[in-house]
C-alpha cells in the first residue's frame, strides 16, 4: 500500500537528502515533486495546494537551510506533516459507561460497510466484549443474509428482521433488544446511500436519532479519487460522523482519500481494512502510516502484530532451544505457522524499514505455495527425523518426497537450507550478528519463501 | 447525438424482438422520468464546482483552472497534461480562435476523441455468446449484469442464463437469484466455496441444451494486486474457453465513478490476467465524475461502454463520448 506514494516522496528527497546545502531551488524541484505524488496518489486538490505550501514554508525556514542536514530536516518535516495530516496521535472509540456501545456504520455503495462490520465485531470480540449487529440494510438484494452469515463468522448476534421492516425501526428494535440481552455493543449496518440522496440521507439522520449511536463511523473505500472529500462532507452534515474505517488498504490504491478526509473534515481514520480475512483489521495509526509512506517502515505494527499472535511461552521455549542448540524442523515448523496467522507475508514485508525501497522486493509477491510445500514436507517427516535431520537419507528422503507430493531434490534443499540456518541462528544467539553474505547465502532456497516480480 | 442501444451490441445475425410488456406504456414513462432526474441530479452538482467563467478570457491562467477542473474529475495528471497542452498549442498556433466557445467546443471535442480511444460495441454475435464480468470488490459487478440482463431479455427479447460464479462473497449468489428472476433469466449456481469455473462451464453448457442466446458470468469481487485471486480469474476464462472456443466473447469490468487514479492500475492488471473489451462505469449518479475512465481509453483503449446511473434495473446506458465530455464540464 502507498508504495508509489513513497517512492515518489523518496526519489524527490534523495536528491535534497544527499546535499548538504540546500537552496530555495532545491526546496521548489522537491515540492513539485511532492506535489505530483500527492495528485498521483488522489490526495484532494485543495489540500494538496494547501499542503504543500505549508510544507516549503516550513522547509524555508532559516533553522533548516542552515542545519548541517538539511536533507533530512526536509524528510522529518514532511514526516511530521503527513502525520498531523492523517490525524495525528490515533483515537479509540467512545465506550458507553452502562449498556450496550453503540456504533453506526455508513457509507457509499461498495465501500464495505458490510464486511467492516463484521471486522469491527470481530476486533471488539477479542477484546472479550459481547457484540451483536443489526441488519439495516433492506436495500441491496441479500444483503440481510450477507451480514447474518460474516456475522457469524466473527461470532456476533444479528438482530434482522428481514427486508420488509423500516430501517430505522429495526435499528430501535435491535438496540432494545440488545439492552434485554445486555450486549456490551451494537454494530448497526445501514445501506449504502449516494450523498446526494436526499431521502436516504433522511432516513440515515433517523437512525441516528433514535439510536443515539456512541460513535458514527463513515466507511470510506481507500480508492476513491477525488470526489471522497465531497461525499465526506454530505456525510457530516447528515450523519455527522465522528471517524473513518478505510477499507480495501490491502490494494496498490495511495490512498489520497485518507489523507483528504481528515484535512477537510477534521474527522480522524480509526481502523483500516487491509484484507479479505475477517481479521484484516487493525488500528489505524497516522504516525506510523505516515512513516510508511516514506518507506521508513512501521516497526510499530509489526510488533504489535507479532504480539498479538506469538504464544509467549512459545516464545520462551523457543529461545531456550535456540540458546541450547536444540532447534528441530519441528519447531521451524511450527515458527513458520505462526509467521503465517499473522497474514499474508507479503502485508508484512512492506512494514519492515528500507523494503519499499529494495527493488526486488518491490512488487514482489511471496509465493504461499511454497511455504504450504515446504510445511508439507516437514509433515511427511516422522519425530525422530524431524528432530535429527541429519539422518535423512536415501529411502528416507525418498518416502518423505512421495508423502508430501515433492521430488527428492526439494526435501534435500530443504534439509540443507534448515542446517544453514540453525548455524546462522546459533551466532546471532551468541551475540554475534550474521555477516550480509551468511544472510545471503541463507535466502537461497526452500526455507524462505520464494520471491516473484509480477 | 446520442450513442444507442443498437450501436452499443452487435448481435450478429440476431434479431432484436422486444418481449411484448401489458405495462410498457407505465414503464417507459417512468425510464424518462428517472433518467432525467439523474442527469439533472449529476448536472446540477456539476454545474456548482465549475464556473461559466471557465473561457471568459483565454490567458495563462485558463489552462491552470482547466487543469485544476480535470484533475477534480479524477483525470489524473498525465492525461489532463497531455489535453491542456494540446489544446494550449492549438490555440497558440492559431488552429482554433481564442474565442471562448471555439475553445471550449474545441475541448470538447478532444475529451470525447480521448474517451472513445478503442471503441467497438459488445460483441453478441456468436451463439451463445459469453460475457464475462470482472472488477474489484464493490465497484457493481453484480447489480450491472442485473441490469445488462433485464435490458436484453426485456428490451431486445433475448433468452440469457446468469452464472453464478462469484462462490466466494456471502450471499453473493443470492443477490444474483434475485436480479435473474426480475430479469427473467435463467440462474445456475453451486454451493458457497464452489469452483468458480465449474460455474461458468455449466452455464454455457445448459445454455447451449437451451439454446439461451447470451451466458452472463459474474465473478467474485477481487483486488488486482491479490496474485493468486487473479491467477483463478484467468483460470475461469480458460475453463470458458476450454467449453467454448472463442469465448469468452466480451469481457468487462466494472469500475466505479468514485474510483481514482488507481483505476488505471485496476483496468491496467485486469486487462494483463483476462483480456479486458470495455469499461461499464457504474454510480455515475453522484458527484464524482468518472474521469479516470478518459485515462484508461488514452493509456490502455480500453473504452467505456456502458454507464450505470442509479439503482434500478432501468438505469444502464450506453456510454456516449460526446455528452460524457460535456458532462465533465458540466455543460
Amino acid at each position: 500500500m502507498f508504495d508509489q506514494l513513497s517512492d515518489r516522496l523518496q526519489a524527490a528527497l534523495s536528491e535534497v537528502r544527499s546535499r548538504g546545502r540546500l537552496s530555495e531551488g532545491d526546496v521548489d524541484a522537491a515540492m513539485r515533486e511532492i506535489r505530483l505524488a500527492l495528485l498521483e496518489a488522489d490526495v484532494n486538490f485543495k489540500v494538496v495546494k494547501s499542503f504543500t505550501k505549508t510544507l516549503k514554508e516550513r522547509c524555508l525556514g532559516s533553522d533548516v537551510l542552515e542545519s548541517l542536514d538539511p536533507g533530512q530536516q526536509v524528510v522529518k518535516i514532511v514526516n511530521e506533516e503527513l502525520t498531523a495530516l492523517m490525524g495525528g496521535a490515533g483515537r479509540d472509540l467512545a465506550f458507553a459507561s452502562s449498556g450496550p456501545t453503540v456504533i453506526l456504520m455508513a457509507g457509499l455503495q461498495g465501500s464495505g460497510k458490510t464486511t467492516a462490520c463484521a471486522k469491527l465485531a470481530r476486533h471488539l470480540g477479542e477484546s472479550g466484549k459481547d457484540v451483536a449487529l443489526a441488519a439495516c440494510d433492506v436495500y441491496r438484494p441479500a444483503a440481510v443474509e450477507q451480514l447474518v452469515t460474516v456475522g457469524k463468522r466473527a461470532g456476533a448476534h444479528v438482530y434482522e428482521q428481514g427486508t420488509d421492516a423500516d430501517p430505522v425501526e429495526i435499528a430501535a428494535w435491535a438496540l432494545d433488544r440488545a439492552r434485554e440481552d445486555g450486549r456490551d455493543a451494537l454494530i448497526v449496518d445501514t445501506a449504502g446511500r449516494l450523498h446526494v440522496d436526499e431521502d436516504l440521507m433522511a432516513e440515515l439522520a433517523r437512525i441516528r436519532k433514535r439510536t443515539k449511536p456512541h460513535d458514527v463511523l463513515l466507511v470510506v473505500d481507500a480508492m476513491t479519487g477525488q470526489d471522497a472529500v465531497g461525499v465526506a462532507e454530505s456525510f457530516s452534515e447528515a450523519a455527522e460522523f465522528d471517524g473513518v474505517v478505510m477499507t480495501k488498504l490491502d490494494g496498490d490504491a495511495r490512498g489520497g482519500a485518507a489523507l483528504s478526509v481528515k484535512a477537510v473534515t477534521g474527522k480522524p481514520i480509526l481502523f483500516a481494512s487491509t484484507g479479505e480475512k475477517l481479521e484484516a483489521f487493525e488500528r489505524f495509526h497516522p504516525d506510523r502510516m505516515a512513516s510508511r509512506i516514506l518507506g521508513m517502515g512501521d516497526v510499530l505494527s509489526l510488533i504489535e502484530k507479532a504480539e498479538q499472535q506469538v504464544d509467549e511461552r512459545q516464545a520462551e521455549d523457543l529461545q531456550k532451544k535456540l540458546e541450547s542448540d536444540r532447534f528441530t524442523l519441528e519447531d521451524f515448523l511450527q515458527q513458520m505457522k505462526q509467521v503465517r496467522k499473522m497474514g499474508p507475508l507479503s502485508g508484512l514485508i512492506g512494514m519492515l524499514p528500507g523494503m519499499g525501497a529494495m527493488k526486488e522486493l518491490k512488487n514482489a509477491e511471496v509465493d504461499e505455495g511454497e511455504l504450504d510445500r515446504v510445511e508439507a514436507i516437514i509433515l511427511s517427516m516422522t519425530p525422530l527425523e524431524r528432530a535429527n535431520p541429519a539422518m535423512i537419507k536415501g529411502s528416507r528422503r525418498k518416502r518423505i518426497a512421495d508423502g508430501s507430493g515433492t521430488k527428492v531434490q526439494q526435501v534435500n534443499q530443504l534439509v540443507k537450507q534448515f542446517d544453514q540456518m540453525r548455524k546462522l541462528m546459533r551466532q546471532m544467539v551468541s551475540g554475534k550478528m550474521p555477516d550480509a553474505q551468511q544472510l545471503a547465502r541463507m535466502g537461497g532456497g526452500a526455507p524462505r519463501p520464494k520471491v516473484r516480480r509480477r | 447525438m446520442t450513442t444507442s442501444w443498437q450501436e452499443i451490441f452487435d448481435l450478429g445475425a440476431r434479431e432484436a424482438v422486444p418481449a411484448p410488456r401489458p405495462e410498457d406504456e407505465n414503464e417507459r414513462r417512468g425510464v424518462f422520468a428517472r433518467l432525467r432526474e439523474s442527469l439533472s441530479k449529476s448536472r446540477q452538482a456539476l454545474a456548482e464546482e465549475i464556473s461559466s467563467s471557465l473561457f471568459d478570457r483565454i490567458d495563462e491562467e485558463t489552462w491552470e483552472r482547466l487543469e485544476e477542473a480535470l484533475i477534480l474529475a479524477d483525470v489524473g495528471a498525465p492525461t489532463t497534461a497531455e489535453v491542456v497542452e494540446r489544446l494550449e498549442q492549438e490555440v497558440d498556433s492559431g488552429a482554433v480562435p481564442a474565442d471562448g466557445e471555439a475553445v471550449r467546443d474545441r475541448l470538447i471535442e478532444i475529451l470525447a476523441e480521448v474517451a472513445s480511444n478503442g471503441r467497438r460495441p459488445i460483441d453478441l454475435s456468436a451463439e451463445p455468446a459469453v460475457l464475462l464480468m470482472v472488477g474489484v470488490n464493490g465497484t457493481g459487478k453484480t447489480t450491472t449484469i442485473g441490469k445488462i440482463a433485464w435490458h436484453l431479455t426485456r428490451e431486445l427479447g433475448l433468452s440469457v442464463v446468469l452464472a453464478a460464479a462469484d462462490t466466494y462473497r456471502a450471499a453473493a449468489a443470492e443477490q444474483l437469484a434475485e436480479w435473474a428472476e426480475r430479469a427473467g433469466a435463467e440462474l445456475i449456481r453451486s454451493e458457497e466455496g464452489g469452483d468458480p469455473g465449474a460455474v461458468a462451464f455449466d452455464a454455457i453448457a445448459a445454455a447451449r441444451a437451451r439454446e439461451a442466446d447470451v451466458v452472463i458470468v459474474d465473478t467474485a469481487g477481487r483486488l488486482h494486486t491479490q496474485g493468486n485471486l487473479m491467477e483463478e480469474l484467468a483460470k475461469v476464462r480458460r475453463v470458458i474457453g476450454k467449453q467454448m472456443p472463442d469465448a469468452p466473447h466480451e469481457t468487462l469490468i466494472s469500475i466505479d465513478a468514485t474510483t481514482g487514479q488507481n483505476g488505471l492500475r485496476q483496468a491496467r492488471v485486469f486487462a494483463e490476467a483476462v483480456d479486458v473489451d470495455g469499461v461499464v462505469l457504474t454510480k455515475l449518479d453522484g458527484t464524482a465524475k468518472g474521469g479516470i475512465v478518459l485515462a484508461i481509453a488514452n493509456e490502455l483503449e480500453i473504452p467505456v461502454k456502458l454507464i450505470g446511473t442509479g439503482e434500478s434495473l432501468q438505469d444502464l446506458r450506453p456510454f456516449d463520448p460526446d455528452d460524457f465530455a460535456r458532462a465533465l464540464l458540466a455543460e
